[in-house]
Order: C-alpha cells, then sequence, then structure tokens
C-alpha cells in the first residue's frame, strides 16, 4: 500500500506537486481570510447587528456606503487618520534616515546605541499609550517639565488640548517606530559596495554628491519598503490611540479605526461597521497597488 | 521504585482532583455579577448572611467599570450561563426585558410577597420597571445612586478664606444651592494657594469613552430643565433636547470645565475625579453616592475634612441616576436558587444591614428610620438626590444613543467645537436616525 502511494508521488508532475504543498495553505487562507471577506461585503447590504439574536437580516442596499460616504464625521475622522499617516510617515523618514546614516558610522559604542534606539519598538503599542499618558500629565508629567524647563509655557496639556491633542499621537507613534525605519535604512546602507565610494572619492565627489547620487538611491527602495509598511499599519493604527487619548478631546484623534471600532462593537451596527471596513481596505488596497508599482519602478531604476 | 513513586503521585493527584470536583459539583452555589468597586466588598459581606442561613453559597465577579458593560452585555447577548444574578445598571432595564436576558419577577413577587410599593419610587421606576412606569418587573431596586458632591469642609471654614469669599461674592461661604454658586466657589479657589499648595476648583466628569460626560453635564442639563422629549409624544425630541434653556445648561457645564477644572482634566471619570480630590488638587467634586462612605473614611480627606451635598438646583431640580437593579439572568440553569437570593436581599433586616456595611438601600424601612438622617453624614444628600432624579434613555438599544452624545457633548465641551446648540442640534439629528433604525419614529 505505502509503495503503491510513494509510486504514484513519484510519477507525479512538478505541477501537481506544487499543489499538494500549497492546498493546505490556500484552504485556510479561503476559511480565514476570504470567506470573512466576502461574508463582510454580503454584511455591508444588511441591516445586520451582531448582538441581536435571532433578528431578521434585511437588505438595505446601498444605504451604509451612501451614509458613510455623505457623513461630515467620517470625513472628519479621514482627516485625521491623513493628517496622523501624512506626519508620522514624513517625521519618521527623515530622523530614521537620519538615524541609520549616524549609527552607520563606525564609532565606540554603535551597537549597543543601535540596540538601545530600537527598544521602544519591541514595546506593546497599548501599553506604550498607557505610560505615555503619565508622561503627558500636564502636573507630574516628565513632558511638561522638560518643555518648560526650556521655554516657560506654564500650564498645559497635551492630549486635553484640541490643538496639541493630534501632535501628541504623532510624537508618541514616531517614538516607537522611528527605529524600525531606522533599520531598514541600515540595512539598506549595508548593502552599498564600499568600492562606490572610493570611486566617488578618485572622482573627487564631495560628500553631499556622494550622498545624493549613491546614498540616497541606494537606500531609497529599503526607505520606500519601510514607508509602505508604517503606512498600512498606522492606517489601521488603533490600541496606541485608543489608550492615549480615547479619539478626543472631541473627535481630534479619534482615527477611522476608532470610528469602525465603535460602530461594530459598541453600537453594533455590524451592516454598517462593514461597509466602513471595506470602504477602508478599498483604499488601502488601492492606495498600496499604486505605491508598489511605483516602488517596483523605482527598483528597476 | 521511581516508575511507582510516579505512579503513585499521579493517582494521589487523581483522586484529590477528582474529590474536590465532586465536591464542587455538590456544592450548591449561584454566581452574581457586578462592577468592581467599593460596595460590592460590603456585598460580599452581606451575602455572608444569605450562606449562613440558606447553605447556598454565592460567588462573585466584579468587573471594573471601564470593562463592566462590554463584558456583561456581551455575556447576555450570547446567552451566557456564567451569572445567575446580575446587578446591572440602570439603562440595561429595557434590553434585559425586550431581549430576553432578564426573568420577569412579577408572578415571583405576588408569590412571595414583595411589595414595590416598600422600595422608594424613582428607584423602582429607574431600575425595575419596562415599559419605563409600568408595573412589570424585572430587577429589584439593589443599590440606590445619584451623581452629587463633596466638598471640602475644612477650607470652607477657614475664617480668612470665608472672609475673602464674601467680600468677593457678597454671601456667605457655604455649600451651593444652585449651579451659579457653585461657579462662584469654584472660581474662587481655582488657582488659589491654601496650605502652601495651588488648589483648583472643581473635578467633573469630562471622559469621552463610555458615558462620564453625559452623565456630568446631565447633571447640569437637568437642574436647567432639560427633557429628553416631549412628556405625552414619544420620541420628539425637538425644542426638549435643545431647548434655550438646555443650551444655557450645557453652556454653562462648558464654562465650568473651561473656568476651574484642574489641568489635564479631559478624559475624567469616577476615578480621575477620585484621585483630584482625595489628592486636595480641587475644592469640590461630582462623583457618585457609592463613593462617599470610602470618602468619609479617607485619611486624606475624610474624618471630617469633606462635606456632601446633593447636584444643585438651577431653574429646577434635577439629579442624574445611578445604581442599579438586581435582575435574575434568565440563560441561569439555577434561577430558583438565584430567585431565594432576592428573596432575602428583599427582607428589611436584609437591607438594614446593607445600609450599615455601605450598601445604599432602597428599601422605605431603611429610608424611612428615623435616624436614617443622621446615620451618615451623607444620607441627607442621598435621600434628597433620590427624589429629583433623571436617568438616561433605557431603550433596549440604549448604548446607540449614549455614544452620540458622548460624541456631541465632548467636541463641544472638550474639544471646544461648535456652539451648544449645534452640539445638541447634532445629537437630535443622530438620535432621531437610531430610532427611525429601529422603528421607532
Amino acid at each position: 500500500m505505502l509503495s503503491k502511494i510513494n509510486r504514484k508521488l513519484l510519477n507525479m508532475s512538478d505541477r501537481s506537486i506544487a499543489w499538494l504543498f500549497t492546498l493546505p495553505t490556500i484552504i485556510l487562507l479561503i476559511f480565514i481570510n476570504i470567506y470573512p471577506l466576502i461574508w463582510s461585503v454580503y454584511l455591508s447590504f444588511t441591516n445586520f447587528k451582531a448582538n441581536r439574536r435571532g433578528m431578521e437580516i434585511k437588505w438595505v442596499g446601498t444605504k451604509w456606503y451612501e451614509k458613510i460616504l455623505m457623513s461630515e464625521d467620517v470625513w472628519a475622522n479621514m482627516q485625521v487618520t491623513a493628517h496622523f499617516l501624512f506626519w508620522t510617515i514624513f517625521i519618521q523618514a527623515i530622523l530614521g534616515l537620519s538615524l541609520a546614516i549616524f549609527l552607520n558610522r563606525k564609532f565606540k559604542g554603535h551597537e549597543l546605541m543601535t540596540t538601545v534606539v530600537v527598544l521602544p519598538m519591541m514595546l506593546s503599542p497599548a501599553v506604550v499609550g498607557v505610560f505615555w499618558s503619565y508622561i503627558y500629565q500636564p502636573q507630574a508629567g516628565i513632558f511638561n517639565y522638560i518643555i518648560n524647563f526650556f521655554i516657560d509655557f506654564g500650564e498645559f496639556t497635551m492630549i486635553g488640548d484640541f490643538v496639541l491633542a493630534p501632535w501628541s499621537i504623532v510624537i508618541v507613534d514616531t517614538w516607537i517606530w522611528t527605529p524600525f525605519v531606522m533599520l531598514m535604512c541600515l540595512a539598506g546602507l549595508k548593502s552599498i559596495p564600499d568600492y562606490l565610494y572610493e570611486a566617488a572619492e578618485v572622482d573627487r565627489a564631495s560628500k553631499w554628491q556622494q550622498f545624493i547620487h549613491i546614498t540616497l538611491p541606494s537606500v531609497m527602495p529599503f526607505l520606500m519598503l519601510a514607508v509602505l509598511f508604517r503606512g498600512i499599519e498606522n492606517f489601521k493604527m488603533f490600541d496606541m490611540v485608543n489608550e492615549l487619548t480615547g479619539g478626543g478631546p472631541g473627535s481630534v484623534t479619534e482615527l477611522a479605526s476608532i470610528h469602525l471600532k465603535r460602530a461594530a462593537f459598541e453600537k453594533w451596527r455590524t451592516g454598517y461597521s462593514s461597509a466602513f471596513a471595506v470602504i477602508l481596505f478599498v483604499t488601502v488596497f488601492g492606495a498600496g497597488s499604486i505605491y508598489v508599482k511605483f516602488l517596483n519602478k523605482l527598483k528597476e531604476k | 521504585m521511581k516508575v511507582m513513586l510516579r505512579g503513585f503521585t499521579l493517582f494521589a493527584l487523581l483522586v484529590v482532583f477528582g474529590l474536590s470536583n465532586l465536591a464542587m459539583a455538590k456544592e450548591k452555589y449561584i454566581t452574581l455579577g457586578w462592577a468592581a468597586w467599593d460596595p460590592a466588598n460590603a456585598l460580599v459581606e452581606l451575602s455572608k448572611d444569605f450562606t449562613k442561613s440558606t447553605g447556598i453559597k454565592v460567588r462573585f465577579e466584579f468587573v471594573p467599570w471601564t470593562n463592566f458593560a462590554d463584558r456583561m452585555l456581551n455575556e447576555l447577548n450570547q446567552g451566557g450561563k456564567t451569572f445567575d444574578l446580575l446587578i446591572g445598571d440602570s439603562q440595561w432595564i429595557g434590553g434585559g426585558a425586550v431581549n430576553g436576558h432578564y426573568v420577569k419577577l412579577n408572578d415571583f413577587f405576588d408569590k412571595e410577597g414583595i411589595s414595590m410599593d416598600d422600595f422608594l419610587a424613582p428607584t423602582v421606576y429607574g431600575y425595575s420597571t419596562w415599559p419605563k412606569g409600568t408595573p412589570n418587573y424585572y430587577a429589584l431596586p439593589a443599590f440606590g445612586d445619584a451623581n452629587a458632591w463633596v466638598y471640602r469642609k475644612d477650607w470652607f471654614a477657614k475664617p480668612e478664606l470665608r472672609k475673602a469669599f464674601k467680600k468677593k461674592y457678597g454671601y456667605e461661604l457655604e455649600p451651593p444651592g444652585t449651579w451659579t454658586e457653585l461657579m462662584d466657589i469654584a472660581k474662587f479657589f481655582h488657582g488659589r494657594k491654601i496650605d502652601g499648595k495651588k488648589r483648583y476648583g472643581v473635578a467633573i466628569f469630562s471622559e469621552r469613552g463610555s458615558e462620564g460626560i453625559t452623565m456630568g453635564a446631565t447633571s447640569a442639563l437637568y437642574a436647567w430643565g432639560f427633557r429628553y422629549q416631549h412628556p405625552r409624544i414619544p420620541y420628539k425630541m425637538k425644542g426638549y433636547v435643545n431647548s434655550p434653556n438646555a443650551v444655557k445648561g450645557l453652556e454653562f457645564y462648558k464654562e465650568l470645565y473651561d473656568c476651574c477644572t484642574p489641568p489635564g482634566h479631559s478624559d475624567a471619570y469616577m476615578m480621575a475625579d477620585l484621585d483630584a480630590y482625595q489628592s486636595g488638587q480641587v475644592a469640590m467634586m461630582m462623583n457618585w453616592y457609592a463613593f462617599f462612605p470610602g470618602i468619609h473614611k479617607n485619611e486624606n480627606v475624610g474624618f471630617g475634612k469633606t462635606g456632601f451635598f446633593s447636584n444643585p438646583d438651577q431653574l429646577s431640580k434635577g439629579a442624574t441616576l445611578g445604581g442599579q437593579g438586581i435582575s435574575v439572568v434568565s440563560y441561569s440553569d439555577k434561577k430558583d436558587l438565584a430567585l431565594q437570593y432576592i428573596k432575602w436581599f428583599a427582607t428589611p433586616e436584609v437591607q438594614k444591614k446593607w445600609w450599615k456595611l455601605g450598601g445604599y438601600s432602597c428599601h422605605k424601612a431603611v429610608l424611612g428610620d428615623p435616624g436614617f438622617v443622621k446615620s451618615q453624614p451623607y444620607a441627607q444628600g442621598f435621600l434628597d438626590s433620590m427624589q429629583k432624579v433623571n436617568d438616561f434613555w433605557q431603550e433596549p438599544f440604549f448604548v446607540e444613543l449614549m455614544l452620540p452624545m458622548q460624541k456631541r457633548l465632548h467636541d463641544y465641551i472638550v474639544g471646544d467645537k461648535g456652539t451648544a446648540k449645534q452640539a445638541l442640534d447634532k445629537l437630535i439629528e443622530d438620535w432621531e436616525e437610531v430610532f427611525e433604525e429601529e422603528g421607532k419614529l
């Protein structure tokens, strides 16, 4: 019997073997990814509420999509998300690249310094949210103390002020994730062969020219990959912001993900939240695809 | 030898485990769910008498307030059997009744001679009935509560402060009778140095996530005559929710938040208020009566340093209802034992002991006792408050009504977005949308 199976396996084509190996993963993916996705698309056209047992599910057409796209509040959430995305990525890209260039130099203790710099990345974002709420505490927190040490602003609150609160979450996210961008850039810097710089030296290229024509183009694909990861991650950012500001004050830090969570698991508007999740998915998927195409073109160059 | 020893150890473990399981299976017990806070400890103490008299043990699962509603409502929605008895928030009564989570208690009350007339009417209305005000009971009033105030009696008694206050405002520094007076006092203390430390005016509710800012702001709104709907036309909210007086009440609460709360008080509920008060930062604090026994015995602010007063009046009387009723969960396999607990809990003797231990009884035998008012310094305030309480919507879908109110109020009060009128107008739009979806409009 066993030899029969062996013979059959040996006679299989490469294509069949490939299918045999990938089929379990494909089946698993269908059950845990594709099926829920299709199901949530279906739910987005219904009035379904997950907390109502035995509720009759009614088809509501595109009602939720229209409501979401016409809602001032949802657009405000999207603006908050865009602000958070843009500034975190922008600052992290600059700081991450600068740190990588700095740590790429072989100086005494640079290995220890690299380890220390990446520490924030190893913490849970929810935990970070909680302890930064203490750091931002206006009376006892160290943040206000440091700021007031340099410039005396008096009493001010980072997470309670509607102007400062959006920046408070940008600062914390930058603190956690700049090391990640730095590590990616560092990998790019390490991959640049020394002879390129030597040739540039021979050609009497200045340090700035070496940076523009050698360092930056070599690091750019790594940096852009880091930006892609950070973009996707921050688009669905929830835990840190939820712990730190809870979306407040008012709704000035209510990211799309917080709005989605409230609709799905507090109001239990499953149909509505499914529609919003689909819209977010299409947005991320579309933006991600365009970005990856751009990234590939850059790599080809 | 080693193998024998291992075998023997395994056998012994199995015997012990098996016996303990058998003992647990034979033991009669019920599980009671409530929030994790001071009164829960008093209930544990009280329930020992129940076990003594019936032999039924009571197990408890107390959930922190931040997760209380999520945990309990999910349990009910899934038809969970974890709890036999639940002390659920007053707003849950509609959902508990309509969705079949709670056992209707009318027949049981009739059979056991438990009369709702023995309990304070507003608590029966608030904690037990659905539809509201009808004699359909789904809970026994278990823990009366309302949003009220504490103040630093020792600061109020300082002659130099009393003199300065009278000079500035023209009347004596006493616990405020109106919100206007409360504002004067808050402004007076805000930023003032007392005993060498900078102090602030008030700690009020401003929390965004669950129900905090709604519970706080409605304390002011009710005093300005805010109503949820037309008294005779259900769900007609225009002109009531956004009445000119309601707008004034909301503006007032924002002014109080802006002028007189400690820095960083932008997301504060029960615990944050307690922290601000007990650490000596503020002169006054709003909070639930449930915390007052603890404050009265607090080493920093208790033992005579704190006074208590009910929610101030303004254009009318009003206070935000807290508290809970105790219900039998319909999915429980031990409903008979749970009902025995309710029968025991409803007796006047148990209710008297409940109050003594720190639980706010709603039984008239306790509240009507001639010695009640003087039994605790906050007893008079509690009685006053319970006569003027109002509750939030208690519809089965109250969470969907609560969250928009949280958003609109926080946007306006803390987030400085728009005007009070705009916030209340938008709130009506949100609520109308929910009522339309639920087929009420």
